[in-house]
């Protein structure tokens, strides 16, 4: 093999492992920019084995088939290994950022639905105070009131939740999916909106402003190190002030790992036809259905 | 009874001793969440001037919340010592810390005041000690507990085994039992929080573990933590349960959201009694934890940290082998940072140890709180040297079911190295028979899965 190929092999495979990395990374922003080189470190992200002379190689292999869990990772003394340290401390951070970092400013431009916000002034104030998402900021009252679609069957919220992650990673399957599978029912929507750190009673509130039938929230759920880009999809028939939790009807575990996004948006769509055609949500709609 | 006083030229008034409890807690989010929480640094300390010169009968003869309307504060009065209580009613909170950290007051005098005080007397002295104030009397108490292992022996710490599968499945379960195993860890109790609560799996659940125990002859106790009317149907059907486990909360309402009661709970450990496979007399395992009650809405505006001294005051009713803490499983609207899990960590393994309890910490975070796994490590060690009985131990940390962080196999083996700790005894002379730990430190062979073929 000449010295010409082997550099265009070795190109290609760049090509390919840049691609690959962008493509873990949807909506990723400043930190996929930097193009591959020989230089760049690939970190695993497949757990290690770190054990170097098992009983029995078969058994340990086996046991890591079966179980997510961080099994048969070795030790430096009584600490854990150096990768295996650090893959930890990196789906830990994965995490937290979900939680911390906002949804990015492209990634809601290319969605490009009207962004509202609740009482939140920030993160912190999110998180410490669970009345503040859980009622619109005056200004999207108004904004709500004015241009929001009224009378619709459906109204579809996007929201960060505890997760920007998750929704950078499924809103775009998920929602044109969801809307797709809508549309072939023949049941109207609204025009769907972004609410910046919303909680999931917020859609009480965007309900009776719309006067829709069903409010459905995507929203980011609360990340753990196996992935943070899990989102759930909470729906209520015509909320009112006597609504309580089990009027909900929730699908959580909506990621590329659990329920992919474009396959649970067929299957929420026949679940707003149900609630639509049953009159309710929840605990109510699982009786009457199963009545 | 004086609620007021002048600090700095300020004169502060508060209206009732709720307020004065409230106010003179550490800083933490939940109680800020409910409004309750001191306005101002000075406010602040202001409380706990008024707390400290309170008496004990002060708190006696006004209940934060109502004998009449809630049972935890009925088993609190019920199960307290009058005698005792009558020889040091006159005694004032502030007095109590210096008496609890006397050189003249060791652990018999301490197990001896811990029958006459209630769980709110408690809460209020603990308001006034410091972070090593509450290592220190922490250290002096050592409570003893036994089910097949005897618990909370000095110079000696176990670790439950968390070995959570996120579809339970039991070959994936006992894979991470192994690997505890393989680490020294388990002694406390293998204990499994299933994902599915019907009594079929946690049967099924019960079933392996106990297997594996007697097979390979571990002494130590099974547990399936789902909720305890599940485990007393599955006792029913024969299934073999060593440990049994219950959340409990500070407040009836709290309880009542848990669907428990003190009913419940005695017919729970009847028929563990009659029933469980584990010598006892200690046969039950509860988990605790700061900010459940707020979480529930059903906090009746007491602030969190006396909230847990009641469900304390609740637990020990049953006498249990483990009372778990797990302040900082809920999140930053409770406890907002690494500084506020580790203050409670602190403030509940004294306050549990105070009321008699055989206490282990689970130094906790979720991914949402200001915390991380450096904030964890520094709770576990302080906690480990105020003489907590068990931590957890799970599989890197990670718990791969409940998505949350714990301490891991790897942790529980470093805190005892470090601080000259042994297994429980048995445990320690199992693990020396199965090669994987020889005086006190893990072996070559220790940590591969593998050797249970």
């Amino acid at each position: 093999m000449s010295q010409f190929d082997m550099e265009a092999i070795v190109e290609k495979v760049l090509q390919e492992l840049s691609r690959r990395t962008e493509a873990k990374q949807p909506g990723g922003g400043e930190q996929t920019t930097e193009p591959a080189d020989a230089g760049t470190i690939y970190f695993p992200e497949e757990k290690e084995m770190g054990l170097t002379n098992p009983r029995n190689p078969q058994t340990i292999e086996r046991a890591r088939q079966i179980t997510p869990a961080r099994i048969a990772i070795g030790r430096a003394g009584t600490r854990m290994k150096t990768t295996s340290y650090l893959q930890f401390r990196i789906d830990q951070a994965a995490a937290h950022d979900a939680v911390m970092k906002d949804v990015s400013e492209d990634f809601l431009r290319d969605l490009g639905l009207p962004v509202l916000k609740t009482r939140a002034a920030d993160i912190q104030e999110y998180l410490m105070n669970l009345d503040v998402g859980r009622k619109l900021c005056d200004e999207s009252v108004q904004w709500l009131k004015e241009n929001g679609q009224k009378g619709k069957d459906v109204q579809i919220i996007v929201s960060d939740g505890l997760s920007s992650s998750a929704v950078e990673a499924n809103t775009k399957d998920l929602l044109s999916a969801l809307l797709q599978g809508l549309k072939l029912k023949h049941i109207s929507v609204g025009q769907p909106v972004f609410i910046k750190r919303g909680r999931v009673w917020v859609q009480d509130e965007v309900a009776a402003l719309v006067g829709c039938e069903v409010v459905v929230s995507l929203i980011g759920e609360r990340p753990g190190l196996a992935t943070a880009e899990s989102l759930s999809a909470y729906m209520i028939y015509r909320p009112n002030e006597n609504s309580v939790e089990s009027d909900r009807t929730v699908i959580s575990n909506i990621h590329r790992g659990g329920t992919p996004p474009i396959e649970a948006g067929a299957h929420l769509a026949d679940l707003i036809e149900d609630i639509l055609r049953f009159k309710a949500s929840g605990v109510k709609y699982m009786q009457l259905k199963n009545s | 009874m004086k609620l007021s006083c002048m600090v700095r030229g300020q004169h502060y008034a508060f209206s009732s001793i709720k307020e004065v409890m409230a106010k003179a807690s550490e800083e933490k989010s939940g109680d800020r969440l409910n409004k309750i929480a001191a306005a101002s640094a000075l406010e602040r300390m202001a409380a706990k001037v008024v707390l400290s010169e309170l008496q004990l009968k002060d708190i006696y003869e006004n209940p934060l919340i109502p004998y009449e309307t809630d049972e935890v504060t009925r088993i609190i009065y019920d199960d307290l010592n009058l005698f005792i209580y009558n020889e040091i009613k006159g005694w004032t909170v502030g007095e109590l810390r210096e008496y609890i950290l006397s050189h003249k007051t060791g652990l018999s005098q301490l197990s001896r005041i811990s029958r006459g005080l209630t769980s709110e007397m408690i809460s209020a002295v603990a308001k006034l000690m410091s972070s090593l104030d509450l290592v220190i009397a922490s250290q002096k108490i050592r409570n003893q507990a036994y089910c097949n292992t005897l618990i909370g022996e000095p110079g000696r710490l176990a670790f439950r085994i968390q070995p959570n599968h996120p579809t339970d499945d039991p070959e994936g379960i006992l894979a991470s039992i192994k690997e505890g195993l393989s680490y020294g860890s388990g002694d406390a109790v293998i204990g499994i929080n299933p994902n599915n609560d019907s009594v079929e799996s946690v049967s099924r659940l019960l079933h392996m573990s106990h297997d594996f125990i007697s097979k390979w002859n571990i002494p130590t106790q099974n547990c399936v933590l789902a909720h305890i009317t599940t485990q007393m149907k599955a006792l029913q059907n024969g299934a073999p349960i060593a440990l049994m486990f219950q959340s409990l909360a500070g407040t009836q309402q709290a309880n009542e959201a848990f669907g428990i009661s003190r009913a419940i709970l005695d017919e729970g450990m009847e028929m563990m009694r009659q029933m469980g496979t584990s010598t006892g007399p200690n046969v039950m395992y509860f988990e605790t934890g700061q900010g459940s009650e707020v979480s529930l809405d059903a906090d009746l505006g007491v602030d969190m940290q006396t909230l847990e001294a009641r469900t304390y005051g609740y637990a020990k009713h049953w006498q249990p082998f483990m009372v778990n803490n797990v302040s900082g499983f809920i999140g930053p609207e409770t406890l907002y940072d690494g500084r506020q899990v580790i203050r409670a960590d602190l403030e509940d393994l004294f306050m549990g140890k105070l009321h008699g309890l055989p206490m282990g910490i689970a130094p906790t975070y979720t991914n949402h709180m200001y915390a991380d796994q450096n904030d964890q490590e520094i709770a576990g060690i302080l906690t480990t040297v105020a003489g907590a009985n068990f931590y957890m131990g799970l599989p890197g940390g990670d718990d791969v079911m409940l998505s949350y962080q714990d301490t891991s196999y790897h942790d529980d083996a470093s805190l005892r190295e470090m601080l000259g700790l042994r297994p429980l005894r048995e445990f320690e002379k199992w693990l020396e028979r199965m090669g994987i730990m020889q005086d006190g430190r893990l072996t070559e062979q220790a940590g591969d899965l593998s050797i249970f073929d």
